[in-house]
């Protein structure tokens, strides 16, 4: 006996519309039965995960904090993955587009002027960029595979940060502490209003959400994605270059990812230091699958995926659940979406004579690299961060 | 009879308290602790952690804690503080150093709830109090314990960020080791990080294969000590009684004990008469205290009791002339003792630590 996936004839629309809503119930389930295993009041403890939040104005505030740099990275992935590129390492180009936007305000700390602001966001955008252009470069010229290139250059960004920040570029009077000196008034992204928490990276990421779905829907640009995502031979006969989108895709996805990277670093943290690697460039690839990799859905699911860290954090001080909880839900939520975006396209066979060793072996599905990126993606989030 | 009195003393708040409390339209108190670690440990965090318990175990129902372990020290933190303020904490512990700043930014936002910063020196709003111990008094019988043992004349000691209260572990460390053996040598490995047990590993086997043959720390972790045991060397715990995990290996602990104060503080808050203050106990207090002299003959053990007593009646203290700085220039003349703020402020090292202090 053994199990097989056989592609259905058509996807039913309408489960596949459904099936990040139905993912997300399943996950509540799972995360209720999680609740009694642990011995917590299932539903009270998903009302303190998922809704309490919701009634508080600053958790609101904290949620749209935490959906802003999830946002960012996840339309750019969007667009990335619907042109059939991989690009798993958008938490590197995260950090190298945070540390590229850091340059100014550590280096030349003491020159205010409104021109930084915008000069550190595109330098955000080009470090970002650049460092995504370099599993592009490798995949269109020697064809190495970028799933493996930009998940290793991860690792290398956050090592490459973490010396920085510990070397050449710590703050003389941090005691030691790894961390740049504080950025001037010039060089930080204003709060959204006076004393707040939420600044104008969340406007960035709406304009920007907002945007992508132009530039998708609407463009011949976007056109040219999809085209290429979906059947790369159709896209050579419309006379687009497979090569050209890979680095076109790694650009705009890094340059997003670098955006996100030092709106957080600027807008946030107000300082470069050692903890800006918290997985949001790993989080951002469950958002942009449970948005439908439509940076409209993906605003939403962008929201989603902050309240399960804000409401984690709300559970574990009421609940007094570990904060691993937070990640196992994110965990269970990704496999969910995978699982049903799977049973959508394709059915599942149990065969109960086994084919003999000998004979070919009938493949009716091989298995693409979409399902190989994805299986990276379940990895990366189950145990990466 | 002393126990008693305060037993009865302690119950009398209580009720008092709990009058207070209910008037005040909160049924119970609540203290809330910030964690840089996990409760396992077995280090730092653990010793907080069993410093929450013991509050509980003394108020009882009329208490109510919560904890959140694995706060980074960043501009992180300050959310997960503010979270705590706005869930109905009446004080908010923050246990590790650099909470310091995030600390005092919550404090700003929420004045009617009491803050307690360990380990830091800023107190910018009335509801703001440090407190901290003197761990350096242990590592003075530490460093004459190691000058017993060692084989070498070299220690290994695994520090984490050079801020006053690291460095002033590493000097009277060495001091003690000196009031023993005055040739004896000491190498530091900087892991700039609290918990990393791997970073905390390696360091040991960087320092062990230099040839150090006596370990101590300032990191939060068991790691450094099972590698000890491991290879067959010596060992300090570090802020808990790290016994079990080198049996043959430990010497001694510095066991920080915070269960009174967070006891006190608790209790002044149920009062209402709790106070902005800046604490730093040490063996007198019983807020510092060392694990049983293990794995060392008898007389090193007589030697570490005396010292320990003499720090603990207040006739003896680590920073006493004659003692000199790193570069040779004399810090305190004979008999002279150090002042507070060049205690708090510790940023240089005594001679013979063989190591360049990062700036």
């Amino acid at each position: 006996m053994r199990l097989e996936l056989q592609k259905r004839a058509g996807a039913s629309t309408l489960f596949s519309i459904l099936s990040p809503f139905i993912a997300l119930v399943l996950t509540l389930v799972a995360g209720a039965i999680m609740f009694v295993i642990l011995g917590k009041p299932p539903l009270a403890s998903l009302y303190t995960y998922f809704v309490e939040p919701l009634s508080d104005p600053w958790a609101r505030e904290q949620i749209l904090v935490k959906a802003t740099p999830l946002t960012l990275i996840a339309v750019g992935l969007a667009v990335c993955f619907r042109s059939g590129n991989w690009n798993i390492g958008a938490e590197g180009q995260y950090l190298i587009g945070g540390m590229f936007g850091a340059m100014i305000p550590v280096l030349f700390n003491d020159w205010n002027s409104p021109i930084v602001l915008p000069l550190i966001l595109i330098m955000g955008m080009l470090g970002g960029a650049l460092y995504g252009l370099i599993p592009a470069f490798l995949k269109s010229r020697f064809g190495t595979n970028e799933i493996l290139t930009s998940l290793m250059l991860v690792y290398v960004a956050q090592q490459f940060v973490d010396w920085i920040v510990r070397g050449p570029w710590r703050n003389p009077q941090g005691m030691g502490f790894p961390g740049t000196k504080k950025f001037n008034e010039s060089a930080i992204l204003p709060s959204l209003w006076q004393h707040a928490d939420a600044h104008y990276g969340a406007v960035i990421a709406l304009v920007a959400a907002i945007g992508v779905w132009f530039m998708l829907a609407k463009t011949t640009k976007g056109f040219e994605v999809t085209v290429l995502g979906q059947s790369p031979r159709a896209g050579r006969f419309a006379g687009f270059s497979v090569k050209n989108m890979t680095i076109f895709a790694f650009l705009f996805s890094g340059a997003m990812a670098g955006l996100a990277g030092i709106s957080e670093v600027s807008g946030s943290v107000e300082k470069l230091d050692d903890k800006l690697s918290l997985g949001y460039g790993f989080t951002a690839i469950i958002v942009a699958f449970l948005g439908r990799l439509n940076p409209l859905g993906i605003v939403a699911a962008a929201l989603v995926l902050a309240l399960s860290y804000i409401g984690g954090e709300a559970a574990q001080i009421s609940l007094g659940v570990s904060d691993r909880a937070a990640r196992v839900f994110q965990g269970l939520l990704l496999f969910f979406v995978l699982a049903c975006d799977t049973l959508i396209h394709y059915r599942v066979r149990l065969l109960r004579t086994p084919k003999k060793l000998s004979g070919k072996t009938h493949q009716p599905h091989s298995p693409s690299q979409v399902d190989t990126a994805k299986a990276k993606v379940w990895n990366q989030v189950g145990h990466g961060n | 009879m002393k126990k008693t009195l305060f037993a009865l003393a302690a119950s009398a708040a209580v009720m008092l308290s709990a009058g207070a409390a209910q008037a005040d339209g909160h049924a119970k108190t609540k203290a809330c602790f910030i964690y840089i670690g996990p409760t396992g440990d077995f280090g730092w965090t653990y010793q907080h952690d069993e410093g929450r318990k013991a509050v509980e175990a003394k108020f009882g129902d009329k208490v109510e804690t919560a904890y959140l372990e694995n706060v980074p020290e960043s501009a992180e933190a300050q959310r997960p503080i503010e979270a705590f303020a706005r869930s109905g904490c009446n004080i908010i512990f923050t246990t590790s150093f650099n909470y310091m700043d995030p600390t005092n930014k919550a404090a700003a936002k929420y004045p009617d709830v009491k803050f307690e910063h360990a380990t830091g020196y800023k107190r910018e709003h009335p509801n703001v109090s440090t407190y901290s111990s003197k761990f350096y008094q242990g590592r003075y019988v530490q460093g004459q314990i190691a000058a017993k043992m060692s084989k070498t004349g070299v220690a290994g000691y695994i520090a984490s960020f050079p801020i006053p209260e690291v460095v002033r572990g590493i000097n009277s460390f060495i001091l003690g080791a000196q009031s023993v053996n005055p040739d004896f040598k000491l190498k530091v490995v900087w892991v700039s990080t609290w918990f990393d047990p791997p970073k905390e590993a390696d360091a040991a086997k960087a320092l062990i294969d230099q040839g150090v043959d006596i370990l101590t720390q300032h990191t939060d972790s068991t790691a450094a000590m099972q590698v000890a045991a491991e290879r067959g060397i010596k060992a300090f715990g570090q802020a808990s009684d790290m016994i079990k995990f080198g049996p043959k290996t430990q010497l001694t602990a510095i066991i920080d004990d915070w269960a009174p104060y967070y006891i006190e503080r608790v209790k002044a808050v149920m009062d209402g008469t709790w106070k902005q203050q800046d604490v730093w106990h040490g063996m007198d207090h019983g807020s510092v205290a060392m694990a049983p002299y293990t794995n060392m003959p008898d007389d090193v053990a007589a030697m570490a009791k005396k010292t320990e007593e003499s720090i603990r009646d207040g006739s003896f203290e680590p920073f006493t002339g004659p003692v000199m700085k790193q570069d040779g220039t004399v810090w305190l003349k004979d008999g002279e003792k150090a002042d507070i703020g060049t205690m708090l402020g510790m940023n240089f090292y005594v001679k013979g630590v063989d190591d360049k202090l990062p700036q």
